[in-house]
């Protein structure tokens, strides 16, 4: 059996997953439920600056019959006084200290709240600090969460005021609402933190009412650009991930991997662009916090059968993979193909490539069903019929190589080779 | 033993009567199903559906809550497409080429989503199509079943003034008299006639029967066409002796009694036969034990792999409890005191391949008897030879001879459905409908 135990800074847990600073990390009731299910820590609901919430407070987006694809909230931190909240968080370190317990700050802007707030968490044993940057709603129109961290100058500073007082390790989190995550990644590594983690939600508006023509979450008639997270944003915060695992200086910290996260394979692709360690959410709203067991299961059967040992052993494995278009093969080519044996004849292939791409399916009328081949000759490769096809490993693309050197677009062009050719 | 009628409380009729296959209660439930339509393209259940509803097109719709587009979709293929989801033998059309059955899934289930849609539209009675102007043109349609209903829909929505002339004195044809209530109640197919004719332009002239109180010369002379959807209405006789005896009676007269009179006034045996293994044979041997028959036999002169109907009937069939005997040839109907009491059967076994392909059955020259009250005779239905050869109509064995326009031999005078295919689904008659309706507007000069 692998080991799935995590070490990020310094701060043990018996798995990598960490529930993310959210309500489901409010107060002790939850945490100690969590713990007993399974995870291996959380990150405290963002203690810090007074607040009043609303209700409602969250929306989502619905995809073919599956709920919550996305979701999107425009709850505040924490709206729990916050002497109840250091009590709780001590008593759940003390009733599971192999866990780790990171609590998320945002105080009020200037350097006094801050060293306040820290010195007061810190006597709770926690074992580290989140600095929300990233909270897209509400506290940024009070100048803090995002709309410190879209700010490198202003970020720097708070982190600057912060690694004056915290004596526990300090992770940033920063926000995606940012052309590049990168600016203030640097900003806040070059002040000092210890490590970062991303992302935090995307702002949004889910949806709209159809029947009152009030976007949703709704307030009194009026809603508000809420913070989007789920499944939908996986691939937002993969890149953005890999720009920070890319980055020279900020990949020298570790970094904590969020946005979308639901499953063990999740995990692993977090894991594989850079993350230490990942956190979660919405999966965890949605389904309760059982979802860990298959998260630890399935992390762990895969490792076995890829070879792995420890986590890392993989983490940053596909970091380099990701490359600039411009160092991609041209010569290297490959072709669809349909496995007649497998083909249920839906069409879907077809339909997609004659309408949407290059025609290179050909439809050979039956009744009831007809047979697509492919035309080799036409196929760009694109994989568009194998992503829509429902069929497992009906459709492969299969490699056939236009020559069999290395050639990129640079030495395309040095070249003169042919170019608008297809 | 006895035929007697009243076996069952009412509670049991409505218990042994009650919907077969019941709709889904909400959207949300019609959702999980239409979700996991994978919407093909040049679908197979789209082409193996006689009247060719565009399938993929309104589970999406159901999908998308637009429950209004989904019921145009299908009403626009097929005006009787709420009887239709009732009806139709779905397993060897539209479901039974669904693609999932290819990953040995179960299928869409397109007859129940189908009825969702039918179904919303006609309780809300959504009015989705526009009938044009009249455009002053006449036509004459003889018979109110599917065939002559999607006809008189096709012609009306053009803007011709329709008549129909029926005999009974409801409209839906076999849809309303021929059907197991189990599958459509009569309050149903009234309804369906109801909201097809709708739309307006067109007139149910019921109690009238051709040859009695209509003659064709006398339509020819008064419309612009004439459209024959008569269908089939004989029971097959099978020509043996005793077949008149008390007791002895044709399916189709069975169900439609059971669906004209109500549950409780029809006399049913203790001990049943029932000869036939088509879907009226099963409709009239399920009911036959929904109404309180102590046991119910069904004989049939081939063997299971020969026979008409669909695995899903014979299976309700047998649920039911009903006996099947294989390769059973009707010899005679043997009687005491006029009344039923045995029937002979000729054992058989399958020989060679007859015209429709399938082995013939061979007589082995033994005999057994089946001890009985009542026998139901389902060995197909034959046509109106007499009053087609009556009003000079071409016609083959009774079947009406219909050109490619759907035209018969005499002008103006078109036909379609079982009185030229001799008995097929109900679903095939509205397409028949459709086709007739097209050469007729062309014949009239509404469309080139």
């Amino acid at each position: 059996m692998a080991d799935i135990s995590s070490n990020f800074l310094g701060i043990k847990s018996p798995n990598p997953y960490w529930l993310a600073s959210a309500p489901p990390t409010d107060k002790k009731y939850n945490v100690l439920r969590a713990f007993e299910a399974g995870w291996g820590g959380v990150v405290w609901k963002t203690l810090g600056s007074q607040v009043k919430n609303v209700s409602s407070r969250y929306s989502a987006v619905d995809f073919n019959g599956g709920r919550v694809m996305g979701f999107n909230n425009i709850e505040l931190i924490s709206d729990r006084p916050l002497d109840i909240n250091l009590k709780e968080i001590a008593e759940c370190v003390k009733l599971f200290p192999d866990r780790a317990m990171i609590v998320s700050l945002m105080a009020d802007n200037d350097k006094k709240s801050w060293h306040e707030l820290i010195k007061k968490v810190e006597d709770t044993g926690a074992h580290g600090f989140e600095l929300n940057f990233g909270c897209p709603h509400g506290m940024t129109e009070r100048g803090m969460g995002a709309a410190v961290g879209q700010d490198p100058e202003i970020a720097c500073m708070v982190v600057e005021w912060v690694m004056e007082a915290a004596t526990l390790p300090v992770i940033t989190k920063l926000t995606p609402n940012v052309h590049s995550v990168v600016p203030t990644g640097r900003s806040v590594v070059k002040a000092g933190t210890n490590a970062l983690s991303l992302i935090n939600t995307i702002q949004s508006v889910t949806g709209i009412n159809l029947d009152t023509l009030v976007p949703n979450p709704y307030v009194a008639g009026k809603s508000v650009f809420g913070g989007y997270c789920g499944p939908a944003v996986k691939p937002i915060a993969l890149k953005m991930l890999t720009t920070i695992a890319q980055d020279d200086l900020t990949k020298t910290v570790p970094i904590s991997g969020i946005g979308g996260i639901s499953t063990w394979k999740d995990a692993v692709e977090f894991m594989l662009l850079g993350a230490s360690n990942v956190q979660v959410c919405t999966a965890a709203m949605k389904h309760g916090f059982r979802i860990v067991e298959d998260m630890c299961e399935g992390l762990n059967n895969w490792m076995d059968e890829k070879g792995f040992k420890t986590l890392d052993d993989f983490i940053g494995r596909s970091v380099n993979t990701i490359t600039h278009w411009e160092d991609l093969d041209i010569n290297y080519h490959h072709i669809a193909k349909i496995n007649q044996d497998k083909c249920i004849h839906c069409g879907l292939c077809y339909i997609a490539c004659e309408d949407t791409s290059h025609q290179s399916i050909n439809l050979e009328y039956g009744k009831p069903y007809n047979k697509y081949t492919i035309k080799e000759e036409e196929c760009v490769g694109c994989n568009l019929c194998q992503l829509v096809c429902p069929v497992d490993d009906c459709i492969t693309m299969e490699e056939h190589r236009v020559a069999p050197e290395y050639i990129n677009w640079v030495e395309w062009q040095k070249r003169g080779l042919p170019l608008n050719d297809h | 033993m006895a035929i007697t009628n009243n076996r069952l409380t009412d509670q049991q009729y409505a218990q042994n009567f009650s919907d077969i296959h019941p709709p889904y209660e909400n959207i949300t439930a019609a959702k999980v199903d239409a979700n996991r339509c994978l919407f093909c393209y040049d679908a197979p259940c789209m082409k193996s559906c006689p009247t060719s509803i565009d399938v993929p097109k309104f589970i999406k719709q159901i999908a998308t809550e637009n429950i209004k587009g989904s019921a145009h979709t299908i009403f626009t293929s097929n005006i009787m497409g709420a009887g239709c989801s009732k009806v139709c033998p779905v397993e060897k059309l539209c479901e039974g080429a669904c693609v999932y059955n290819l990953l040995e899934e179960e299928p869409i289930p397109i007859a129940r989503l189908q009825r969702y849609s039918t179904g919303k539209a006609m309780e809300n009675k959504w009015q989705l199509f526009q009938r044009k102007p009249s455009s002053g043109k006449k036509v004459a349609i003889i018979g109110a079943g599917p065939a002559g209903l999607s006809c008189a829909h096709v012609l009306s929505r053009e803007g011709i003034d329709i008549t129909i002339y029926e005999k009974e004195s409801k409209g839906g044809g076999l849809m309303t008299y021929g059907i197991a209530a189990y599958k459509v109640t009569p309050q149903f197919c009234e309804d369906e006639v109801n909201y097809i004719t709708a739309i307006g332009g067109i007139k149910i002239k019921y109690n009238q029967e051709l040859g009695k109180n209509i003659s064709l010369a006398e339509l020819q002379k008064n419309f612009d066409a004439v459209y024959m959807g008569i269908g089939v209405g004989v029971a097959r006789q099978l020509d043996i002796p005793g077949e008149d005896l008390g007791g002895v009676e044709d399916a189709i007269s069975f169900i439609y009694n059971i669906r004209d009179k109500g549950y409780a006034s029809v006399p049913v045996g203790d001990k049943v036969a029932v000869i036939g293994m088509g879907m009226t044979a099963i409709d009239a041997a399920t009911q036959a034990k929904r109404l309180g028959a102590k046991e119910v036999t069904m004989v049939y002169r081939r063997t299971e792999a020969e026979k008409p109907c669909t695995q899903v009937e014979l299976d309700i069939a047998m649920l039911d409890g009903c006996e099947i005997i294989w390769l059973a040839a009707p010899k005679e109907v043997k009687g005491t005191n006029g009344k039923v009491s045995q029937l002979v059967c000729s054992k058989m076994k399958l020989g060679e391949p007859d015209a429709s392909g399938r082995r013939s059955p061979v007589d082995t020259g033994e005999t057994f008897s089946l001890e009985v009250d009542m026998v139901i005779k389902a060995a197909g239905q034959v046509p109106f030879e007499e009053l087609v050869n009556k009003s000079g109509l071409g016609n083959k064995n009774g079947k009406l001879v219909i050109d490619k326009s759907c035209a018969t031999n005499i002008k103006g005078v078109f036909a379609g459905g079982d009185v030229v295919n001799g008995g097929k689904e109900v679903v095939d008659a509205v397409q028949a409908g459709k086709d007739g309706a097209a050469a007729i507007l062309k014949y009239i000069g509404v469309t080139k």
